[in-house]
């Protein structure tokens, strides 16, 4: 196995990643080898992949970093036979990584859920993909019914279409939606873990994650972390999009300097304003800092900044960075799941409050009102939706105070009916242009 | 071992009863939702917090005990 | 059972049978007031929203404890032959079998909002409020059976009693109609339209019916009793 030869080199998941459709079966067992756990025997020392996974430090590429084996072990420590999730289901419409994993690698994502199952006795794997993901699906699909062909996994594996929607990936939306529910968060108890899809111990894990775990599980954890920092080991996806010759998903080593990323990806293209990192319940950086970040959460979290679920987008100086913060805080306002009203009624006060500092129709005191709401809402929400949008506007608010000023007084400048940088879904475009 | 009011947020519709019965812990925002005191309940306002939560149309107030930790 | 106290005629019953169903009427229409003005949130600083709320939660309970006088009375009076089965199950009875019927239909009804209401905890709160909605349906069905068993509806202070109450509920209902449903005009439509055609078959009913002539023998009384006695 080349990835084992060296194993401080990538790429690693996306090795041999086709330049168009799905890697099949046979090539992937020919780069990687067959499934490893499918005897009895090797499965029964349970603890082994669990193990593995913990010696390796893997952490969720989900967004939220949480260790993947204390997950794992929480669920295997819950009463009754679990169930494996996978997270197909990428709401940030910033990131792509899971989505072209799905199409490009689906055996990668399903031997990592078939471990994670086999692992923790489960006898069921779900993938929830987006509705607009047709390629992801259809790839599934196919990917599902080879690996039954050659014999299955011993396992039940379906898919799950998840509605199109910001919040439909949370943790508890998934599960609400695979009970015969609404893709909609769910307020606190009880927890997936103990009590999740048919009430049974469910483990929801990002795509990518299971990406990883399969990995892992061939190679050992000292080859995973040959790459990567203390805290943050291995390699990682990331999307990167803006103001870049060449937009996409590329696969980095954890920690790994923005710069580099950047020549890898073509160089930009023109001067950078600002960075935004973890997509948009993320952090906005200055421009400025681009030569020296690096990109892993421990590294970035001197910035007040994380990687969130792979994300960096460049906003060029020719962007007006008050008109993008506005379109997006109001699409985001949209994308509550009305369940909660400090956040249903909280972002649609900012959101309208930013629109009009961006159009130079807010009265005195604007700013100290978007402040209080800000501090009103935080936390108060049932899902972590409302908190990650205001970080996110707190942050544009702060990085951009000089154009907010400069809006607040004169209104809108030249920049702000021009072609929009910071991505949104498609019908989002339709009806703000409408 | 302290108990704790907490409000869940999805079941909430703004009655704000609670606010009425136990100001004392909670006040309204802008839009008429409950703003808790999360500090564990003095226990004089035991009384009243737990007619708060009778109070509220749609149980969306809890009281919760702080688990010991181990 | 017939238990007739000596010293005291079954009138006595028949009038605390007459008195309690009124008051349960009065206490009835004072519930759906309450109850529209907690869903609408309105309040005053000397009313607030418990208050208010633990009133219509306590004139509702009152209400059912003067019904269960009514009933009481009712059955305990010997003039009548009027069952306790016949305060639950309704139209089996002798005594002006439909309009009775209707009395047991909105007791029936209030007792699966007030029972539903002592458990919503566990019930769980669409179960409570699904069931809760058919006190809308018990207040009409109430004053039906008022006019057409009452024995003195065409006395005047009756007569205005129950008119004070239509008014009252009819103006609770459409205060609740125009303000519910913000999305689905169709709904206020049918809630408005329903109370006026309500009112406006009381209008044209009354007359001809309870307050016209021989009431009495066209509800249903048993001819036993219609014989020798007056009007009551």
């Amino acid at each position: 196995m080349s990835l084992q030869a060296d194993p401080a080199s990538l790429p690693r998941l996306l090795s041999g990643m086709p330049v168009d459709g799905a890697m099949g079966l046979e090539e992937h067992w020919a780069i990687h080898g067959e499934t490893p756990f499918a005897k009895r025997r090797e499965r029964r020392g349970t603890g082994a992949l669990i193990d593995l996974v913990e010696r390796a430090g893997l952490l969720g590429r989900g967004g939220g970093a949480f260790p993947a084996a204390t997950k794992m072990h929480a669920v295997a420590g819950a009463r009754g036979r679990p169930i494996v999730l996978a997270n197909v289901a990428e709401g940030e419409p910033a990131s792509d990584k899971d989505r072209v994993l799905m199409e490009g690698l689906p055996h990668l994502v399903l031997d990592g859920g078939v471990l994670a199952a086999r692992a923790l006795g489960a006898d069921e794997l779900i993938l929830c993909i987006d509705e607009s993901g047709e390629a992801a699906l259809e790839s599934a699909t196919r990917a599902i019914y080879e690996r039954e062909r050659a014999g299955g996994d011993a396992l039940k594996v379906s898919v799950q279409i998840v509605p199109a929607g910001y919040v439909s990936g949370q943790e508890s939306a998934l599960v609400n939606l695979c009970n015969g529910g609404q893709a909609l968060p769910a307020f606190a108890s009880p927890m997936p873990f103990e009590c999740g899809v048919r009430r049974r111990p469910t483990l929801i894990n990002n795509a990518e994650t299971l990406a990883h775990l399969a990995l892992i599980a061939r190679y050992g954890p000292e080859w995973f972390r040959a790459l990567g920092t203390q805290a943050h080991p291995g390699s990682t996806m990331l999307t990167l999009s803006g103001a870049i010759t060449h937009p996409g998903v590329y696969e980095i080593e954890q920690g790994a300097p923005l710069a580099s990323l950047i020549e890898a990806a073509g160089g930009m293209t023109g001067q950078i304003r600002a960075m935004l990192l973890g997509g948009y319940a993320g952090t906005w950086l200055e421009g400025g800092s681009i030569s020296t970040l690096e990109l892993s959460n421990d590294r970035l979290a001197a910035h007040e900044a994380s990687l969130g679920a792979g994300v960096v987008v460049l906003l060029s100086r020719e962007a007006c960075p008050v008109a993008e913060t506005a379109r997006v805080a109001s699409w985001l306002a949209a994308q509550s799941s009305g369940q909660c009203g400090p956040c249903v009624h909280g972002l649609q006060a900012i959101a309208g409050a930013i629109a009009q500092l961006a159009a130079g129709t807010a009265s005195a005191g604007t700013g100290q009102r978007i402040e209080r709401w800000t501090s009103m809402v935080t936390g108060r929400g049932a899902c972590a939706h409302p908190d990650g949008v205001l970080s996110f506007l707190t942050s544009a608010v702060n990085v951009f105070a000089e154009e907010f000023a400069d809006h607040a007084r004169h209104g809108p400048c030249d920049a702000c009916s021009r072609a929009k940088e910071l991505p949104l879904p498609a019908l989002a475009e339709m009806a703000t242009a409408a | 071992m302290s108990v704790r009011l907490k409000v869940n947020p999805i079941a909430c519709e703004a009655h704000g009863m609670c606010a009425e019965v136990l100001p004392e812990m909670i006040t309204l925002d802008d839009w008429g939702y409950p703003l808790i005191d999360e500090r564990p309940l003095p226990s004089e306002l035991t009384a009243m917090a737990k007619r708060a939560a009778e109070a509220c149309p749609t149980f969306a107030l809890l009281l919760v005990r702080d688990r010991e930790k181990s | 059972m017939t238990v007739s106290l000596a010293s005291v005629g079954p009138s006595t019953y028949w009038y605390l049978t007459r008195s309690t169903g009124a008051v349960s009427l009065l206490l009835l229409t004072l519930s759906v007031a309450l109850g529209v003005a907690g869903v609408r949130r309105w309040s005053s600083p000397r009313w607030p929203r418990f208050v208010l709320d633990s009133l219509h939660r306590n004139v509702s309970l009152l209400a059912v404890a003067f019904l269960l006088a009514h009933i009481l009375t009712a059955v305990l009076d010997s003039f009548a032959p009027i069952s306790l089965t016949d305060a639950i199950i309704p139209f089996g009875g002798s005594y002006r079998p439909f309009w009775l019927g209707l009395g047991a239909i909105a007791f029936d009804l209030l007792l699966a909002v007030t029972i539903t209401s002592m458990v919503r905890r566990w019930l769980g709160y669409e179960s409570w409020r699904a069931v809760h909605w058919l006190a809308y349906a018990c207040w009409p069905v109430a004053l039906l059976h008022g006019l057409g068993t009452g024995s003195d509806v065409k006395s005047t202070w009756l007569l205005a009693l129950n008119i004070v109450c239509l008014g009252v509920v009819a103006l609770a209902v459409g205060v609740r109609a125009v303000a519910g449903w913000p999305d689905r005009a169709r709904i206020r439509s049918a809630a408005l339209g329903a109370t006026a055609v309500f009112v406006l078959f009381l209008v044209l009913w009354l007359p001809g019916g309870p307050l016209g002539a021989g009431w009495a023998h066209r509800s249903g009384t048993p001819t036993p009793l219609l014989v020798g006695s007056a009007k009551k």
